[in-house]
C-alpha cells in the first residue's frame, strides 16, 4: 500500500499507507506542543530536585528545600496553638464561671466551644443546639439538670445515664404502666397537659390530679415544677422532650423512654469540656 | 449439532452454580450464586431451543464478523441508559435522602452499580465492540478464533450481570471501581485473557503491512487493564463457597494498589481505549486524514509511559510518603501535554472539513467529546497539583472533573461512534432521523455543561467550607452544615444529569428505529448541500 500520496484539500503529503480509507498526513508535531511538553518536563526535574521525590534502597531523595508533609502540619499546629496558648493557659487554670465573666476570655471560650460543638454535638443536638425529639434544645431556659456554667460542665463531663461513668448523671422514672391502670394513665396525662394550658376533658382533669399526687409529686414536685436534682423535667413549660399531647404524655408515662448522653471527658478533656460548657451556657438560656 | 458443546458445557456450569448456591457458606454468596444458575440456565434454555441437527453453513473466511458487534452496540445503549439512570436517582437520593431504600436500594449499594454500570458496562462494551469493528477493518481480517468473540461478548455480559446484583446483595471489595468480589474478579480475568487474545490474534492475521494507530490504543487497553486488574485484586477467599475475601495488601501499600489501578483504569480504559475509538471514527466519519502520523506515535507511547505512573495523586497529604506523592504530582504535569497529542490530532483531523460542523451532527458531537477530552486532560493535571489539591480532593468538584470527562469525552465519543456503525452494521442506507441526532447533541450538551458548572461551584464552596476558620482558629462551619448548603447543587445535578439521559433514551429510540428499517421523513439539515438532498 506504500505509494506517494499527497492530500488534495490540504496539500500535504501523507504516510503513503491506508487503512480501510484512512489515511495519516506527514505534518510535523506542532512546535508549542512540544515546546510545552519540554517546559513540564524541565519543570517536573526541576521540581523532583527541590522536593522529596526519588526513592533510593531504603529511604528517598529529601530535596534540596527540606520540604516534609508532617513537618508542615506540624509547624502549622504548633503556630496555632502558640497564637491559642495564653488563653488555653487561662481556661484551664479558670473555673467555667469565671471565664464566663471574662469577656476577653468568654469570646474565646465561645469560639473554640463553637467549634468543638460542631465536631461532637451536632448529631444530637443539632446544628442550632436546636435538639429534636429525644434530644433538649439548648438554646431555651429549660434545664434539666441546671443551667449554671458549673452544671452544664458536670453534664458535659460525666454525661447521663453513661453506665461507664461513675459520676453520671442518673435518673430513671419507672414505668407506670405496671403501676397503675390505663385508666389512670389517661387521667393523668390529661392532668399534666393541662398544667401548660393544654385544654382537655375536664372530667379527666381532677382525678388526674389525684393520681398525680399520689405517684408522681415524689419526683416533679406538688407544684409539678420539676426537680433538677433529679433531673425530673417541669411538666408546667409547654417544653417537651419526647412531643407534645396527651398521647406522647401517656406513652411517656406507661414506659418512659430515657435518653443517654456520653460522658465527654475521656474523650475531649478538661479544657475543651470547659469551652464547651461556657458555649452551651452562651446561647441564651444559661444561669 | 449446532451449539453441542456449548450446551452441554452451560449444563455443566448451571449445575455448579446450583450446587454453589446449595453449600455457600454465607447467605449473601447463596443468593449470588442463585442468581447466577438462573443467568446461566436461561442462556443454556435460549441455545437449547435454537439448536440445530443440519448441518453447519460454512463461514467465509473473507468476510467480517459482525455478529458479537451488532449486539455490542445494542448492550451498549442498554447499558449506557441502565447507568445514566441510576446515576440520577443516586443523584436525586444525595438530595432528598429518603429516597434511600434499606437495604438493597440505598446509596451505598447503587452508587458502585452506577459507575460500574456506565464506566465497565456501557463503556466497556463501546470499547468492545467498536475495536472489534475497528480491528477487522483496518487489518482486513476476520476476527481471530472462530467463536471465541462470541465467548467475549457474553462472558462480558455475565461478569457485568454478577458484578450489578452482586452490590445490591451488599457483596463488595469495597476497593473504589474494582468492587466485585474474587470470583467474579477471576471470571473477569478469563473474558480478559481471552479479548486479548481474540485482539491480537486477529492483528497477527492482518493482511495490512502497519498497525493502524487506533489499534494500538486498543491494544495497550486490553493489555494494560488485565494487569491492572489481575494485580489490584490479589486476595485471599475466606472460603472457597464463601464471598468474602482480603486483599494481599495492606496499609498504604493497599490504597496506593488500589488508586494505581483507579487512575489506569481512567487512563487506559477511559482515555487510552476511547483513543482508539477516536482515531478510527473521526476521520471515517469526516472523510479526511488522520492530522499528524508523528503526533500519534509521539502522543501514544508518552501517553502511556507517562499515565501509569501518576496514580499518587489521589493520595496526596495521606499516610503515602512525600516522594511518591511528588512523583504522582510531577508525572501528572508532564501527562498534560501527551493528553492532548490526542486532541491536537482529533480536532485538526477536521481541518478541510470544519463546514461538517453544521451539517453533521455526528461530526459535531465527535468535535464536542474532544472538546471535553481536552478540558478534562487540562483540569486533571491541575487538580494533580497539590496545592489544588489541597482544596478540591474530597470535594465534588472532583465529582464534576469525572463527568466532564466520562459524560463530555467518553460518552460522546461513544455516542459518535455508534451512530456511525448501527447504519453500516444493519445495511441501513441511513441513520432514523438526524433531527434526534441533533436533539441528543444539545440534550447531552447542556446536560453536562450544567452539571459540570454545578459541581465545580458546589465543589468549591464546599472545600472552601471545610476549611474556613475564624480569626481564633476555629473551624467555623459543622460538616452537617456543608451539607445542607450543597443541597440545590445537588438538586441542579440531578436535572443535568436526567438531561443528558433523556438525550440518551432519543439515541436508544433512534437506534431502535434504524435497527428495525425505518427512515424518518425529514428535511435535510440547515446548511447542506442543495446537490446532495434526497429526491422527495
Amino acid at each position: 500500500m506504500s505509494s506517494e500520496h499527497i492530500d488534495e484539500v490540504s496539500g500535504i503529503s501523507t504516510t503513503g499507507h491506508e487503512w480501510d480509507g484512512i489515511r495519516e498526513l506527514n505534518n510535523p508535531l506542532p512546535r508549542w506542543w512540544v515546546v510545552t511538553f519540554y517546559i513540564t518536563i524541565f519543570w517536573a526535574i526541576g521540581y523532583t530536585i527541590a522536593y522529596p521525590a526519588w526513592p533510593l534502597l531504603h529511604s528517598a531523595t529529601k530535596g534540596v528545600l527540606g520540604y516534609s508533609s508532617r513537618n508542615e502540619v506540624k509547624n502549622e499546629l504548633t503556630a496555632a496553638e502558640a497564637a491559642k496558648g495564653k488563653y488555653v493557659a487561662a481556661v484551664e487554670s479558670k473555673s467555667v464561671s469565671e471565664i464566663a465573666a471574662d469577656d476577653a476570655l468568654r469570646e474565646f471560650a465561645v469560639a473554640a466551644g463553637g467549634a468543638a460543638f460542631r465536631v461532637n454535638c451536632v448529631q444530637c443536638h443539632g446544628s442550632g443546639a436546636q435538639g429534636s425529639k429525644g434530644f433538649p434544645n439548648l438554646n431555651d431556659d429549660d434545664w434539666l439538670w441546671g443551667g449554671s456554667a458549673e452544671q452544664i460542665q458536670q453534664t458535659i463531663t460525666h454525661g447521663i445515664r453513661f453506665a461507664s461513668d461513675p459520676d453520671t448523671r442518673l435518673s430513671e422514672m419507672p414505668a407506670f404502666g405496671d403501676i397503675i391502670t390505663p385508666d389512670q394513665i389517661k387521667q393523668v396525662s390529661a392532668y399534666v397537659a393541662s398544667l401548660s394550658g393544654l385544654v382537655q376533658d375536664a372530667s379527666l382533669i381532677e382525678p388526674g390530679a389525684n393520681v398525680f399526687a399520689e405517684n408522681c409529686v415524689a419526683c416533679h414536685g406538688d407544684t409539678a415544677k420539676g426537680n433538677r436534682e433529679l433531673g425530673a423535667p417541669d411538666l408546667t413549660d409547654a417544653i417537651w422532650l419526647y412531643g407534645p399531647g396527651e398521647t406522647a404524655i401517656a406513652a411517656q408515662v406507661r414506659a418512659p423512654k430515657h435518653g443517654v448522653m456520653p460522658a465527654w471527658i475521656g474523650r475531649l478533656g478538661e479544657t475543651k469540656v470547659k469551652e464547651l460548657a461556657v458555649y452551651v451556657h452562651s446561647l441564651g438560656g444559661g444561669e | 449439532m449446532k451449539f453441542g458443546t456449548e450446551i452441554v458445557l452451560l449444563s455443566l456450569f448451571a449445575f455448579a452454580a446450583l450446587v454453589a448456591a446449595d453449600f455457600g457458606v454465607d447467605e449473601p454468596f447463596r443468593q449470588h450464586m442463585w442468581v447466577l444458575f438462573f443467568a446461566v440456565a436461561g442462556f443454556t434454555a435460549i441455545l437449547l431451543r435454537n439448536t440445530e441437527f443440519k448441518p453447519a453453513v460454512p463461514i467465509n473466511p473473507a468476510a467480517y464478523m459482525d455478529g458479537p458487534v451488532r449486539y455490542g452496540a445494542i448492550a451498549t445503549m442498554f447499558w449506557g441508559v441502565v447507568g445514566m439512570l441510576v446515576g440520577v436517582v443516586i443523584a436525586l437520593q444525595l438530595a432528598y435522602p429518603d429516597l434511600n431504600i434499606e437495604p438493597w436500594f440505598n446509596f451505598g449499594r447503587l452508587r458502585p452499580l452506577h459507575t460500574s454500570a456506565v464506566v465497565f458496562a456501557f463503556g466497556g462494551n463501546a470499547l468492545l465492540c467498536t475495536s472489534l469493528y475497528v480491528v477487522q477493518r483496518t487489518c482486513r481480517a476476520r476476527l481471530f478464533g472462530g467463536d471465541l468473540a462470541w465467548f467475549v461478548f457474553w462472558g462480558y455480559q455475565l461478569f457485568i450481570v454478577m458484578a450489578a446484583t452482586g452490590y445490591l446483595l451488599g457483596i463488595t471489595e469495597s476497593r473504589e471501581y474494582a468492587e466485585p468480589e474474587w470470583y467474579v474478579d477471576l471470571w473477569l480475568t478469563i473474558v480478559w485473557v481471552a479479548y486479548l487474545i481474540l485482539f491480537l490474534g486477529t492483528i497477527l492475521k492482518r493482511k495490512e503491512p502497519h498497525i493502524y494507530v487506533a489499534n494500538w490504543f486498543y491494544l495497550s487497553f486490553i493489555v494494560t487493564i488485565a494487569m491492572l486488574h489481575v494485580v489490584n485484586n490479589l486476595s485471599m477467599p475466606v472460603s472457597l463457597l464463601g464471598s468474602k475475601s482480603y486483599s494481599a495488601f495492606s496499609g498504604v501499600q493497599d490504597a496506593l494498589t488500589q488508586w494505581w489501578y483507579g487512575h489506569n483504569a481512567v487512563g487506559f480504559f477511559l482515555t487510552a481505549g476511547f483513543l482508539g475509538m477516536m482515531y478510527y471514527f473521526v476521520p471515517k466519519q469526516a472523510n479526511r486524514p488522520v492530522y499528524s502520523y508523528r503526533l500519534s506515535i509521539i502522543h501514544f507511547w508518552a501517553l502511556i509511559f507517562l499515565y501509569i505512573w501518576a496514580g499518587p495523586h489521589h493520595l496526596h497529604y495521606t499516610a503515602l510518603p512525600d516522594w511518591a506523592q511528588t512523583l504522582g504530582m510531577v508525572f501528572s504535569i508532564m501527562l498534560w501535554m501527551p493528553s492532548w497529542g490526542g486532541m491536537i490530532n482529533g480536532v485538526m483531523t477536521l481541518s478541510g472539513a470544519w463546514d461538517k460542523l453544521r451539517t453533521d451532527p455526528i461530526i459535531r458531537m465527535m468535535v464536542m467529546a474532544i472538546a471535553f477530552y481536552g478540558m478534562s486532560t487540562f483540569e486533571g493535571p491541575m487538580m494533580a497539583i497539590k496545592t489544588v489539591n489541597s482544596l478540591s480532593h474530597y470535594t465534588d468538584w472532583t465529582i464534576g472533573h469525572v463527568h466532564s470527562g466520562a459524560l463530555g469525552w467518553v460518552g460522546m465519543i461513544s455516542f459518535g461512534a455508534i451512530y456511525f456503525m448501527v447504519p453500516k452494521l444493519w445495511n441501513r442506507e441511513r441513520l432514523y432521523s438526524l433531527r434526534l441526532v441533533t436533539w441528543h447533541f444539545w440534550l447531552a450538551t447542556l446536560g453536562i455543561v450544567v452539571y459540570a458548572a454545578v459541581m465545580w461551584v458546589s465543589g468549591v464552596m464546599q472545600g472552601l467550607m471545610w476549611r474556613e476558620y475564624d480569626e481564633q482558629g476555629f473551624l467555623v462551619y459543622s460538616f452537617a452544615e456543608t451539607v445542607a448548603a450543597m443541597h440545590p447543587y445537588y438538586l441542579m445535578r440531578a436535572i443535568g444529569g436526567a438531561m443528558y439521559l433523556s438525550g440518551a433514551l432519543i439515541m436508544a429510540w433512534n437506534i431502535a428505529m434504524t435497527i428495525f428499517g425505518y427512515q424518518r421523513e425529514e428535511d435535510p439539515m440547515p446548511g447542506s448541500i442543495p446537490a446532495l438532498q434526497r429526491a422527495r
